[in-house]
C-alpha cells in the first residue's frame, strides 16, 4: 500500500514538474521576438545598463562593454537575410600560433592584434580593401613561448582615449597612439624568468589599466595590477594569495559567506610558504560596473594540479573577486571550487546583467558560466549567491548549497597519489574554457560555447622549479557522454534553464556574438564561421574559413553604414596545440591531456592567421 | 629441491650477464662518463665549401644503450618537470620528442647540447643547474622516446599513471634531419 501512495506521489510530482517546465517553456516563447531591445519584459534578464550603453557601431573592447555582454546592437543582418551574406574582404596577419584576439573597430579603423609576437595593425576600412595604416611590431621575447602554458595567444586589446591598450605575452602592457601606432608607454608587469606571461586582454575603466598575469600552470603568484593609464605607472597590486595585506583585504571586505571570512587565509589556507607558488593567476576576463565602481574577475586554478600538495581551500584561487577600482581594496569575494582537484579554474567572463527579483524589482547581478559546470548568478553587490544550476554533464560535484555558498563533492571522486582516477567529468579545461558567451538582452539568454569533454588523472609529487611548469598530474581527456565534443548552449538565466543546445563534434573553442538582428555567430575548431537563429538555434548560414576558429566575432557599422560581422580564422590555443606546435597524437597525455582529445585534428585543419569580414551585399 | 638447481641458475645467470653487461653497466659512483657536454654537436646540416657533421662523440654509446642512464634520464625527465612541457613525448609548450623531428639535431650529443644550452623558443639552459652526467642520462631518456636505443635498455613497464604504452613498445621512428620540425 505504502508503495503504492509513494508510485502516485512520485507519478504526480514528475508530471507537475514536467507541466512547469512546459509552462516555463511557453512562457519563454512568448516574449515577442521583438528587434527592439529597449523596454525588457520582466521575466527575462536585461544588460547592466551603466555598464551596458546604446551600440555606436564600434567594438572598442573585446567584450563589447564593461558589462561584457559581446552584444551588438545593430540589426541589419536577420535570419531572413543571411543567406546572402558574403565576405566584404580579408586580411592575413602572418602568423601561425593560435588567434583568440578579436577586431577592434574605432570610427572607421579595424585594429588586429596578433598572438605572439603581438603585432598590431590598423586597417583603413574607409578605403576599398581596408589598406594598412601603420602596424606595430613590439619584438616579443620568443622565450616566452617556453612558458605560456596553453599556447602564445593574445586575448585582444583595448581602445580607451586615442589610445590601444597591449598585452605582451613577456609580460609588458604597453599603451599605443591609436592614430600613429607609436608606443606612449611600456611597463614591465610580469617575468617570465618565473613562468609568468600575460594573454588576457587589459580592461581599462576610471583612468586605470587593469592587467592579470597567467601561468597557473608555471608556480606563479597570480596578481591583478593597476597601472595609471596616463603614465602607465603602478597604482596598485592586488595579490590572489598571501597575506591580506597583499591580497588588499581590509575592513570593507565583507564576504558574502562565513567561509570566505577570516583573518590572512590566503596564507592560512595553504601548507606553510605554498602561497608563495600557488597560482591563482588571472588571465581571464574582468568586467566593470561603473556605478558601484567594482571590477569583477575570476582567479585561475591553484598550482600544482596534484592537490595532495595543497590541503586546504587555498584562497583565493578559483574564485571571484569584486575590487574598488581607485584602491584595488576587495569588497567581496567568492570561492566557487575551494581546493580545486582537476585544474578548474574560474576565469570566465562575467556578464553583468539585472535580473527579475521576488517582488518585481531588478537585482543587480553577474552571470559567470564556470568552468566547474556551473551556471552561477549571483548579486554583484554582495556576491551571494542567487542560483547555480549545472549547464554542462558533471559527475564530480553534486551541486552548490545557496545557504552556505558551499560546492558539494563526489567524494569517491577525489584524486589520490599513485591511483588513477577514471572519468572524471568535466576534464581539466571545464565545462567551458576561457572562450567567453554572449548575452542578448533582446532573447534574454547566455549564449555559451563550450566543451563535453571527461578525463582519466594520475597524480604525483611536482617539483617546484621557477620557470618550468608546476603540475603533478598526467591526464587524457576524451568525448563525454554522447560522444560530441563541443556544445553550443542557450542558457535562459532567469528561468535556470536550456533553451536550445547544439552538439558539435570537435570541442568549442571559439567565442559567441549576439546580434539585436536575433541572429548569434560562432565558429569551430575545423574552420566553419556559423550564423544561428537565436530564439531556435536553427543554422542559418555557415562559411567555411581558412583555418580553425577559436578567434571572437564582433560586429560593427562600416563607414557605408552597413553591417559588418569580423571574425579572425586560425586555429591554436589549448585545444589546437595539436596542429600549431605538431604534437604527436600518439602519446594521449600530450599538451597536458588535451591532445587525446582531438587526434583527428591534425587531418582536418592547419594553421594560420586570417582576419574575414562578412557584409550584405551592397 | 635438486642441488644442481642452484648451479643451472648460476649459469643463465652468468650467460645474461655476458650478454648483457654493457647494458647493466652502472656509474652511480667514479668518475662519471661525460664529463663535459660535447661543443662541436652543432644542428647544422649545411657546410659551405662541402664537409661532414662533426663525428658522434664516443661517450653517446655508452649512454644510449645503457638501461641504467636510461633510468636515471627518465627519472630525472619528470623530476626536473621535462614532462609538464615535453609530455610523454608527444610535448605541448615544448616540441614532440617521439616523432623523429628535431629542430636543433636528434644525435645524443646535439640533444645533449640542447638540455645544457636551451634553445631560444624557450628551452631553459639547464647547464650548471644538472651536472653533466645527468644531462647525458636526460638525452639518452630522449632519444629512447623516438625508439633510438636498444629495446633491452628500456624500462619494459611505463612509468607514468597508465596513459602511455611500455618503452618497449615504442617503435624506431627514422631520425629525420635538424630543421626538420621548423
Amino acid at each position: 500500500m505504502r508503495r503504492i501512495l509513494a508510485g502516485i506521489v512520485a507519478v504526480v510530482v514528475v508530471a507537475t514538474i514536467i507541466a512547469l517546465v512546459l509552462w516555463s517553456g511557453r512562457s519563454h516563447r512568448a516574449i515577442p521576438a521583438t528587434t527592439d531591445y529597449g523596454p525588457a519584459s520582466s521575466a527575462k534578464a536585461i544588460a547592466a545598463p551603466s555598464a551596458s550603453p546604446p551600440d555606436d557601431g564600434n567594438w572598442t573592447m573585446p567584450g563589447k562593454d564593461y558589462a561584457s555582454t559581446r552584444f551588438s546592437g545593430l540589426k541589419q543582418i536577420t535570419p531572413a537575410n543571411i543567406g546572402k551574406l558574403q565576405v566584404a574582404f580579408t586580411f592575413s596577419t602572418g602568423t601561425t600560433e593560435g588567434f583568440e584576439a578579436p577586431p577592434l573597430v574605432v570610427d572607421n579603423t579595424m585594429y588586429v592584434v596578433t598572438p605572439w609576437p603581438n603585432n598590431v595593425f590598423a586597417l583603413d576600412l574607409t578605403k576599398p580593401g581596408a589598406p594598412t595604416k601603420w602596424t606595430y611590431k613590439p619584438d616579443t621575447a620568443a622565450a616566452a613561448k617556453g612558458v605560456a602554458c596553453c599556447g602564445p595567444v593574445n586575448r585582444g586589446i583595448f581602445y580607451d582615449s586615442g589610445k590601444l591598450f597591449l598585452n605582451l605575452l613577456d609580460g609588458h602592457t604597453v599603451a599605443l597612439d591609436a592614430a600613429t601606432g607609436k608606443e606612449v608607454w611600456r611597463t614591465q608587469v610580469a617575468d617570465i624568468q618565473k613562468g609568468e606571461t600575460v594573454t588576457m586582454a587589459p580592461l581599462v575603466a576610471d583612468g586605470k589599466v587593469l592587467v592579470g598575469n597567467s601561468g597557473g600552470e608555471m608556480g606563479v603568484r597570480g596578481r591583478l595590477t593597476a597601472l595609471d593609464e596616463g603614465s602607465g605607472k603602478i597604482a596598485w597590486i592586488g595579490y590572489t594569495t598571501g597575506p591580506d595585506t597583499d591580497v588588499l583585504i581590509g575592513p570593507g571586505y565583507k564576504p558574502p559567506y562565513p567561509k570566505d571570512s577570516g583573518k590572512d587565509l590566503g596564507v592560512s589556507t595553504w601548507p606553510p610558504g605554498m602561497w608563495k607558488i600557488g597560482g591563482g593567476s588571472v588571465w581571464g576576463w574582468l568586467s566593470y560596473d561603473p556605478k558601484l565602481k567594482l571590477v569583477y574577475y575570476g582567479t585561475s586554478n591553484p598550482g600544482p594540479w596534484n592537490s595532495v600538495q595543497r590541503p586546504g581551500d587555498n584562497k583565493f584561487t578559483a574564485g571571484v573577486f569584486a575590487r574598488d577600482i581607485d584602491t584595488g581594496k576587495v569588497r567581496w569575494y567568492y570561492q566557487s571550487t575551494p581546493h580545486d582537484l582537476y585544474d578548474h579554474d574560474d576565469i570566465n567572463e562575467i556578464v553583468l546583467a539585472d535580473v527579475p527579483g521576488p517582488n518585481g524589482q531588478r537585482i543587480p547581478a553577474m552571470l559567470r558560466p564556470s568552468r566547474n559546470g556551473f551556471f552561477y548568478v549571483q548579486d554583484r553587490r554582495t556576491g551571494r549567491v542567487l542560483s547555480a544550476k549545472p549547464y554542462s554533464y558533471i559527475n564530480v560535484y553534486e551541486g552548490v548549497d545557496l545557504k552556505t555558498g558551499q560546492l558539494i563533492r563526489v567524494p569517491s571522486m577525489e584524486p589520490k597519489e599513485g591511483v588513477v582516477l577514471r572519468n572524471i567529468c568535466p576534464a581539466a579545461p571545464g565545462a567551458k574554457d576561457w572562450n567567453p558567451s554572449a548575452f542578448s538582452p533582446v532573447t534574454g539568454l547566455v549564449y555559451i560555447p563550450h566543451i563535453n569533454l571527461c578525463e582519466d588523472m594520475g597524480i604525483s609529487n611536482a617539483n617546484y622549479i621557477a620557470g618550468t611548469p608546476f603540475v603533478g598530474a598526467d591526464v587524457k581527456m576524451y568525448a563525454g557522454p554522447g560522444g560530441n565534443r563541443g556544445v553550443f548552449t542557450a542558457w535562459d538565466p532567469v528561468a535556470q534553464r536550456k533553451v536550445f543546445e547544439i552538439k558539435e563534434d570537435l570541442p568549442l573553442w571559439s567565442p559567441a556574438l549576439a546580434t539585436a538582428g536575433n541572429v548569434v555567430f560562432y565558429g569551430t575548431l575545423d574552420g566553419w564561421f556559423k550564423a544561428i537563429d537565436a530564439h531556435t538555434g536553427k543554422l542559418l548560414w555557415r562559411f567555411k574559413t581558412a583555418s580553425g576558429i577559436i578567434g571572437q566575432p564582433i560586429s560593427y557599422r562600416g563607414p557605408d553604414g552597413r553591417q559588418y560581422i569580423a571574425v579572425a580564422s586560425g586555429v591554436g590555443g589549448w585545444a589546437g596545440a595539436i596542429v600549431t606546435a605538431d604534437l604527436d597524437p600518439s602519446d594521449p597525455s600530450g599538451a597536458l591531456g588535451f591532445v587525446n582529445a582531438v587526434k583527428d585534428l591534425k587531418n582536418r585543419v592547419a594553421a594560420g592567421g586570417v582576419v574575414y569580414v562578412f557584409a550584405l551585399p551592397q | 629441491m635438486s642441488s644442481r638447481f642452484p648451479n643451472k641458475l648460476a649459469a643463465v645467470a652468468l650467460l645474461a650477464l655476458l650478454c648483457g653487461c654493457h647494458r647493466d653497466q652502472q656509474q652511480p659512483r667514479g668518475q662519471p662518463l661525460g664529463e663535459t657536454i660535447p661543443a662541436a654537436a652543432s644542428p647544422d646540416t649545411i657546410f659551405p665549401g662541402g664537409a661532414t657533421p662533426a663525428p658522434l662523440d664516443p661517450r653517446a654509446a655508452d649512454y644510449e644503450h645503457n638501461a641504467y642512464a636510461i633510468a636515471q634520464g627518465q627519472q630525472l625527465f619528470t623530476w626536473m618537470n621535462c614532462v609538464g612541457c615535453h609530455a610523454h613525448g608527444g610535448g605541448g609548450m615544448g616540441p614532440a620528442l617521439m616523432d623523429g623531428k628535431w629542430r636543433y639535431g636528434g644525435r645524443i650529443d646535439q640533444i645533449a647540447s640542447s638540455i645544457a644550452d636551451g634553445r631560444p623558443n624557450g628551452m631553459p639552459a639547464w647547464r650548471g643547474k644538472l651536472t653533466n652526467q645527468q644531462i647525458w642520462q636526460l638525452a639518452a631518456y630522449v632519444r629512447s622516446l623516438s625508439g633510438q636505443v636498444r629495446k633491452d635498455a628500456v624500462g619494459a613497464r611505463a612509468d607514468t599513471m597508465s596513459n602511455t604504452p611500455p618503452q618497449t613498445e615504442t617503435i624506431r621512428k627514422p631520425v629525420e634531419p635538424a630543421d626538420s620540425a621548423q
